[in-house]
């Protein structure tokens, strides 16, 4: 499986940026989710997050909370990402993030999580309610195991806190274009251009953004000032909708 | 007795291994500024000045701490007093913390507040705290609640604040704060989020904690003024764990048994009740690290009990810390047992106290049978039981 880095190296290199699409596993159900991944891939996604279902997504509005409550209603926990994982594994070596909030995670035991999460092939994990002064366990064994660490950043981040999280963050650093939660709406203004800059300032680690790009357009104009974009809740309401994915990667693809 | 050989929290808000900051990066930098701000304003003449003002003459502080002889006589054991937090503007403790960080919130120059609420009390306080200061509030509420809690409702709509309905999960007080997070991250620049109890990210739990403990320094001062000596034994029921934190902290470096009261609801072999320290493990929910109601995969389970205010999956990080210490014991009184000492104590004393506190009413009866008739407990009354009359009826099937 190809490293985080080395994807946006190449990219880099060709003059690309990264298109991450978020997806809900078990959304709705373990199957159908593989079948996203397949195209997705074929769309010319460059890394998948696939999202953990949780009882109190409080980072998330309704449409991944409503995906989210789908994905229980299937049963699906984190021990089921982790299999999903491995058999999607079998076909496909596109990276694979896992979006989780902490408590399965802490409750799944964290160094038994870094193992087995590294050992079937998951990339990295993006934990939206955990900063790095409290990732201590969770940094240490990923550097052990070799699992990325994904921090987030937002508009209200200080030069203390870029630094913080530039530090700690490894594959890229998830830059979250709005104060607020997934699903928001965008807006393109002069605090999005000036945090990135600090964040460049502090590190040389790829940057992605992601929250609120809804459609190719605004893909292509946050991929102006990043090495890649997260595209949540739009892909997950596609799924919702019954709507072709693939057909979307390939336009958001086209344009970053 | 706790020796005091570290100060908790931490600087980082630790209480041992409990506590935190499990929230999004968004919300760091504020969580950062409110806690420098109340740094400052602890040490603050003025800010303390004015606290101590509403204190006396809107919250109607010092609450009587009053001798329940009728109580004391019927049981036939330890000498029982109530902390009269019932009779505080309002109706409940909620008002010590929520008239703090309303005015918190206006020194720190934010236009808005939003607070979650169970019972309603909390969001009445801080509905009522920002008519006060002349903030705009809005309040979240679980749609579970709203209906078992609907004259609060209508209490915070007459207040001027905005009640909106939580329709998700499980519709009652942990989604109406994961709603009110979500408010929080997205318009932080100018809004302060009210919590209500020793709950969520640092610095809440300790701040929280700072606007209760008003309630133990005074009960203090008046036990020994009443009896010369101080009680044998203090209970407090337990939801986030404010009232009891508020109580027992004034009483910690003494060697006085405390004991804190969850809600057993219909039992714990039911499954269906909020028992954290009976039937949870340790787990990391909506700001900080605690005992969680949870399932083995980390999903947080469903709670039930009849009093809204203790109808919680988490408890505050300090009550764990306190718990490992043996400073605390923690029991549980079950909704039958609550219902019985509401109307024990309308009867016998002629207070209605709120379904929360009638959870610790129920603990003295068994605890004060057992010590001695000079045995004295202090038994927080945290609030009254107005709000609870029209739910007790439809229990009983009475219509009104
Ligand atoms: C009257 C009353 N007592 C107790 C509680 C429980 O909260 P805490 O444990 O924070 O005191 C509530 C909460 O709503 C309440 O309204």
């Amino acid at each position: 499986m190809k490293k985080i880095a080395n994807v946006f190296k190449q990219l880099r290199k060709a003059g690309k940026k990264a298109f991450i699409p978020y997806i809900m596993a078990g959304d709705p159900s373990l199957d159908d989710t593989k079948r996203f991944v397949a195209e997705l891939e074929q769309g010319g996604a460059d890394i998948i997050e696939l999202g953990v279902p949780f009882s109190d997504p409080l980072a998330d509005g309704p449409t991944i909370q409503r995906a989210s409550e789908r994905a229980l209603a299937q049963g699906v926990t984190l021990r089921k990402v982790l299999a999903l994982v491995e058999d999607i594994r079998n076909d496909s070596r596109i990276p694979l993030v896992l979006m989780t909030y902490y408590n399965p995670v802490f409750k799944y035991g964290i160094e038994a999580f870094v193992r087995e999460a590294v050992r079937i092939g998951v990339s990295g994990v993006i934990i939206p309610d955990l900063i790095p002064d409290e990732a201590g366990d969770l940094i240490g064994y990923a550097k052990k195991y070799g699992l990325d660490t994904i921090f987030l950043l937002a508009p209200t981040s200080t030069e203390k806190r870029v630094k913080i999280v530039a530090r700690s963050s490894t594959g890229f650093i998830y830059y979250v274009s709005i104060t607020g939660i997934t699903g928001a709406k965008l807006q393109l203004d002069s605090t999005m251009e000036s945090t990135l800059s600090l964040i460049k300032k502090h590190s040389r680690k790829p940057v992605a953004i992601g929250f609120g790009i809804s459609s190719p357009e605004k893909a292509a104009a946050v991929a102006r000032l990043a090495d890649g974009v997260i595209v949540g809740s739009a892909v997950v309401k596609l799924i919702s909708e019954g709507k072709d994915i693939r057909a979307f990667a390939r336009a958001v693809k086209e344009v970053i | 007795m706790i020796k005091k050989t570290k100060k908790v929290p931490d600087s980082r808000g630790h209480f041992g291994r409990y506590g935190g900051r499990f929230v999004p990066e968004t919300l760091i930098p504020a969580l950062a500024e409110l806690e420098e701000t109340y740094k400052k304003l602890k040490k603050d003449k003025t800010f303390q000045q004015e606290l101590d003002l509403l204190r006396n003459n809107y919250i109607g502080r010092p609450t009587p701490l009053y001798f329940a002889k009728n109580l004391t006589e019927r049981v036939g054991g330890a000498k029982i007093y109530l902390k009269r937090e019932d009779l505080c503007h309002t109706g409940a403790h909620k008002i010590n913390n929520a008239i703090g960080q309303t005015l918190l919130a206006k020194k720190m120059g934010k236009t808005r507040v939003i607070a979650e609420t169970g019972a309603g009390q909390h969001g009445v306080a801080t509905a009522t705290g920002a008519a006060l200061v002349g903030l705009e509030c809005e309040i979240y509420m679980g749609t579970d609640d709203m209906k078992r809690q609907s004259l609060n409702v209508f209490r915070m709509r007459l207040l001027g604040a905005k009640v909106t309905e939580v329709p998700t999960g499980s519709r009652t007080l942990k989604d109406a704060i994961n709603e009110a997070l979500r408010d929080w991250t997205t318009n932080v620049r100018h809004t302060h989020y009210v919590l209500g109890t020793v709950f969520g990210p640092h610095p809440y739990p300790a701040m929280v904690r700072d606007f209760q403990s008003v309630i133990g320094t005074e009960a203090r001062k008046q036990i020994l003024r009443a009896e010369g000596k101080l009680p044998d034994c203090l209970i407090a029921c337990v939801g986030g764990g404010s009232n009891s934190i508020g109580l027992f902290c004034a009483f910690l470096k003494d060697k006085i048994k405390m004991i804190g009261v969850e809600a057993g609801g219909l039992g714990i072999e039911s499954g269906k009740h909020a028992a954290r320290f009976a039937g949870g493990s340790l787990g990391v929910f909506q700001g900080c690290m605690s005992y969680l109601l949870q399932d083995g995969d980390g999903n947080v389970l469903g709670t039930h009990s009849v009093s809204a205010g203790l109808d919680y999956a988490s408890i505050g990080p300090e009550h764990c810390y306190l718990k490992d210490l043996k400073a605390i014991e923690y029991t549980y009184a079950t909704d039958d047992e609550a219902l019985k000492a509401f109307d024990l104590l309308s009867r016998t004393e002629g207070i209605t106290p709120a379904l929360e506190s009638a959870h610790a009413i129920a603990e003295t009866v068994n605890v004060a049978e057992k010590m001695p008739v000079d045995a004295i407990i202090i038994v927080n009354l945290s609030g009254r039981g107005d709000k609870d009359v029209m739910e007790v009826a439809r229990i009983k099937g009475i219509e009104l």
